[in-house]
C-alpha cells in the first residue's frame, strides 16, 4: 500500500487533489481511497486530506501517520504545522514553491534525505499561467507522477477530464503536463530546484 | 459499473435508481452530499416522476415524509446529529404509523459539546424509535444496502435508517460498483402501500388509540421487526442472486471459526479491525470479527450463534451510555445471557477520534488476556481528565469543561487525524 499525505490550505484544492489522485489510480486498474482530515474548512485554513493507493482493496480507515509521499501545497505551512510528521525515511517531498529547499529552510532535511525522492515545484505560478487562478493542486499531481512513477500522466490527465470540462480542463491539462516536464527534467539534472 | 467515487454521490445514484417519487431534506452535515446530489438529479430531469421538497427544518422533513407515505409516494430523506434529534418526534409518528420511509443516517456525534465528526451516538439515540436500522461497512455495502432498505421498509410497512459513518464514509472517494436500473428494477418491486390517504377510498391514519388497543399496535410493531429478522437475510441472499455480491444480512463473521477471541463492532471501524486481525492471525493468534449489520431488529440468536465456539468477545463501540457503559455492547451481554463467556467494552472513536491500528493491537492482546476492566475508553487522555478533576477539586467555580479541555490541550490545528 503507498500512502500519500496532502497538506494545503482551504481554497487550494487539497481535497479535490486526493480525489484526483484516487481517480487517476483507479483509473489504471488499482484500488485507492481518498478522504479528508474533516474540520470546520475555512479558506485559508490548514487543511490535510488523504489517498492510499494498492493492488487489493483497501479496508483500512485511520488517517494516514506514516506517508509514504507528502505533497506541500503551501510552504509557509512549514512555519505553523509539523507537515513531516512520520515520513517514511525515503517518503518522497513535492514542495509547491518557487524557491530550493534551501531557500525555505529545508537544506539540512534535503542533505540528509534521497535528493531523487525530493522536488519543488513552482505550481502556484504554474497554475495561474494555465488556468488563470492561484490554484496549485493539479500542477503538483502532474509534478508527482514524474516524482513518484507511481501514475502516469496520462492518467492524471483522465482524472481532470472527470472532474472538470471545456476550457477549465484544458488548462489543467496543460498545467499538469508542465509540472510534469519540469520535475522530469529537474530529476534528470540530479537537483532538486 | 465501477466508478472511483465518493460515498455520498454513491448512495445518491443508489437511490435514484430505487426510483423515489418524494425526497425531503434539510441539509446538515456530512448527510448533505447526499441530498444535494439527488437535488441536482431531480431539476436536471435525470430522476423523473421525484419531487423534491426544501423544507425549512429537520422536523419539518420527517413530517413531509410522513405525508407523503401517508399518500403512497416512495420516500427518501436522510440526516444526521442534532438533525435526527431535532426530528425525533416525527421519527416515533413514522414508525408507529408504520410508514416505509428510508433514511439514510450519516453518523455523526450529538453535541454539546458540538462536534461534526463521526460516532453512533445519533442513530443509537433512536435505538427504541421503532426504525429498523442497518449498518453499512464500506460504501458499496452503503449503496447495497439503501437498495434493500426500500424493499424490506415496503414489505413489513415499517421506516428504516440506512446508517453509514459520516465523513469516514460519506467523503470519502472509493472504487463503488453503481448496480444497473435494471437489475434494481428486478429487485424492487413497486410500491403497493398496505395504507393510503386516497380520495376514493377514504380512512384516516393516525387514530388516538387508548389504553384498550395501545398495547397490540405496539406489540405489532415490534412482531414486525421480529419478522424483518426473517426477511434480512432472505433479501440478503436474492440481492446476491441479481447483484452478485454479499451485502447485507443480520451478521458477519470474519476469520471466527477457530477464533478464541472475537472483536464486535459496527460501522467501516470493521475495516481497520479486520487488517489487525489478519496481522494478529499471522502472528498466530486465534481472533476473528463479528459485524453487526442489523441493529434493529437485533439479531440475538445469530449473535449467539457465531459466539458459540469462542472463549471471549470485546465489543468495540462508537457510542456511550453515559452512566452504565456500552450501548451496542448492552445488546450483546443479552444474547449470550447464560453462556458464561466473557465479555469486554471498549468505547472507541467518540466525536471523530480515529481508531488506529496501533491503538486496537495492543488492546485486542489485552482482550485475549483477559486483562482488560470491564468498559475501556481507548486512547483516553487520562492526564487532562485528571487535571479537569483535580480543577473540580480546587475550585468551585471550575468553569465549563470543554474550555478547560480545550485551553489544557491547546491549539490542535496542527493534529492531522
Amino acid at each position: 500500500m503507498f500512502q500519500i499525505r496532502i497538506h494545503g490550505r482551504g481554497g487550494q484544492g487539497v481535497v479535490t487533489a486526493t480525489e484526483m489522485l484516487s481517480i487517476a489510480a483507479f483509473e489504471e486498474g488499482r484500488h485507492a481511497q481518498a478522504f479528508p482530515s474533516f474540520g470546520s474548512e475555512r479558506t485559508g485554513a490548514p487543511v490535510v486530506a488523504f489517498c492510499r493507493i494498492d493492488d487489493k482493496e483497501i479496508r483500512l480507515r485511520e488517517p494516514i501517520m506514516q506517508p509514504d509521499a507528502l505533497i506541500i501545497q503551501d510552504p509557509t505551512l512549514l512555519h505553523q504545522i509539523d507537515v513531516f510528521a512520520g515520513l517514511k525515511s525515503e517518503g518522497y517531498v513535492l514542495i509547491n514553491t518557487s524557491h530550493s529547499f534551501e531557500d525555505i529552510g529545508l537544506g539540512e532535511f534535503a542533505a540528509t534525505h534521497k535528493a531523487s525522492h525530493l522536488a519543488a515545484l513552482p505550481a502556484t505560478e504554474i497554475g495561474l499561467k494555465h488556468i488563470g487562478r492561484p490554484i496549485p493542486n493539479v500542477p503538483l499531481l502532474g509534478g508527482f507522477a514524474a516524482l513518484s512513477g507511481l501514475i502516469k500522466l496520462e492518467s492524471v490527465v483522465l482524472a481532470i477530464n472527470e472532474k472538470f470540462s471545456g476550457k477549465v480542463a484544458e488548462g489543467n491539462v496543460a498545467a499538469a503536463t508542465e509540472a510534469y516536464e519540469r520535475v522530469r527534467a529537474q530529476m534528470k539534472g540530479g537537483a532538486h530546484a | 459499473m465501477l466508478k472511483q467515487t465518493e460515498g455520498s454521490h454513491a448512495v445518491a445514484e443508489a437511490v435514484a435508481l430505487c426510483r423515489p417519487e418524494v425526497i425531503c431534506a434539510y441539509p446538515i452535515s456530512p448527510q448533505t452530499h447526499i441530498v444535494e446530489a439527488l437535488g441536482e438529479m431531480v431539476k436536471s430531469g435525470e430522476l423523473p416522476n421525484c419531487e423534491f421538497i426544501n423544507v425549512e427544518s429537520e422536523f419539518a422533513a420527517m413530517s413531509v415524509a410522513i405525508g407523503s407515505s401517508a399518500a403512497g409516494a416512495r420516500t427518501y430523506t436522510a440526516t444526521a446529529s442534532q438533525g435526527l434529534l431535532f426530528m425525533v418526534e416525527a421519527v416515533y409518528n413514522a414508525s408507529g404509523l408504520g410508514l416505509p420511509i428510508v433514511m439514510t443516517v450519516a453518523n455523526r456525534a450529538i453535541g454539546a459539546p458540538i462536534n461534526i465528526w463521526n460516532d453512533h451516538s445519533d442513530s443509537l439515540s433512536q435505538r427504541d424509535s421503532g426504525w429498523m436500522q442497518l449498518f453499512a461497512e464500506t460504501n458499496q455495502e452503503a449503496v447495497d444496502l439503501h437498495i434493500q432498505a426500500f424493499r424490506l421498509a415496503e414489505e413489513l410497512s415499517m421506516p428504516i435508517m440506512v446508517c453509514m459513518d459520516g465523513f469516514i464514509l460519506t467523503h470519502a472517494f472509493e472504487r463503488i460498483d453503481i448496480p444497473e436500473q435494471s437489475q434494481v428494477d428486478a429487485y424492487l418491486p413497486a410500491f403497493e402501500p398496505r395504507q393510503m390517504l386516497d380520495p376514493a377510498e377514504p380512512v384516516s391514519i393516525g387514530a388516538m388509540v387508548g389504553p384498550e388497543a395501545f398495547m397490540e399496535v405496539r406489540y405489532l410493531a415490534h412482531a414486525k421487526q421480529m419478522q424483518a429478522l426473517e426477511l434480512i437475510p432472505q433479501y440478503a441472499a436474492e440481492f446476491k442472486q441479481v447483484f452478485g455480491r454479499d451485502s447485507g444480512g443480520l451478521v458477519r463473521p470474519y476469520q471466527i471459526e477457530d477464533a478464541e477471541t472475537v472483536i464486535i463492532a459496527m460501522g467501516s471501524v470493521l475495516g481497520t479491525i479486520k487488517d489487525v486481525v489478519d496481522e494478529m492471525r499471522a502472528e498466530g493468534h486465534k481472533i476473528g470479527v463479528l459485524g453487526i449489520i442489523s441493529y434493529r431488529p437485533f439479531p440475538l440468536q445469530a449473535v449467539r450463534a457465531a459466539l458459540a465456539n469462542c472463549k471471549r468477545f470485546l465489543v468495540l463501540e462508537k457510542s456511550l451510555a453515559v452512566g452504565m457503559g456500552g450501548i451496542l455492547a448492552t445488546d450483546i451481554r443479552m444474547a449470550v445471557t447464560g453462556s458464561g463467556l466473557k465479555g469486554f467494552t471498549a468505547i472507541a472513536g467518540l466525536g471523530g477520534r480515529p481508531i488506529p491500528k496501533a491503538s486496537l493491537h495492543p488492546l485486542f492482546r489485552r482482550a485475549e488476556q483477559e486483562d482488560l476492566p470491564p468498559v475501556t475508553f481507548v486512547d483516553l487522555d487520562e492526564a487532562a481528565v485528571n487535571k479537569q478533576l483535580e480543577r473540580e477539586r480546587l475550585n468551585r467555580r471550575s468553569g465549563p469543561i470543554a474550555e478547560n479541555i480545550l485551553h489544557d490541550k491547546g491549539v490542535v490545528s496542527a493534529k492531522f487525524g
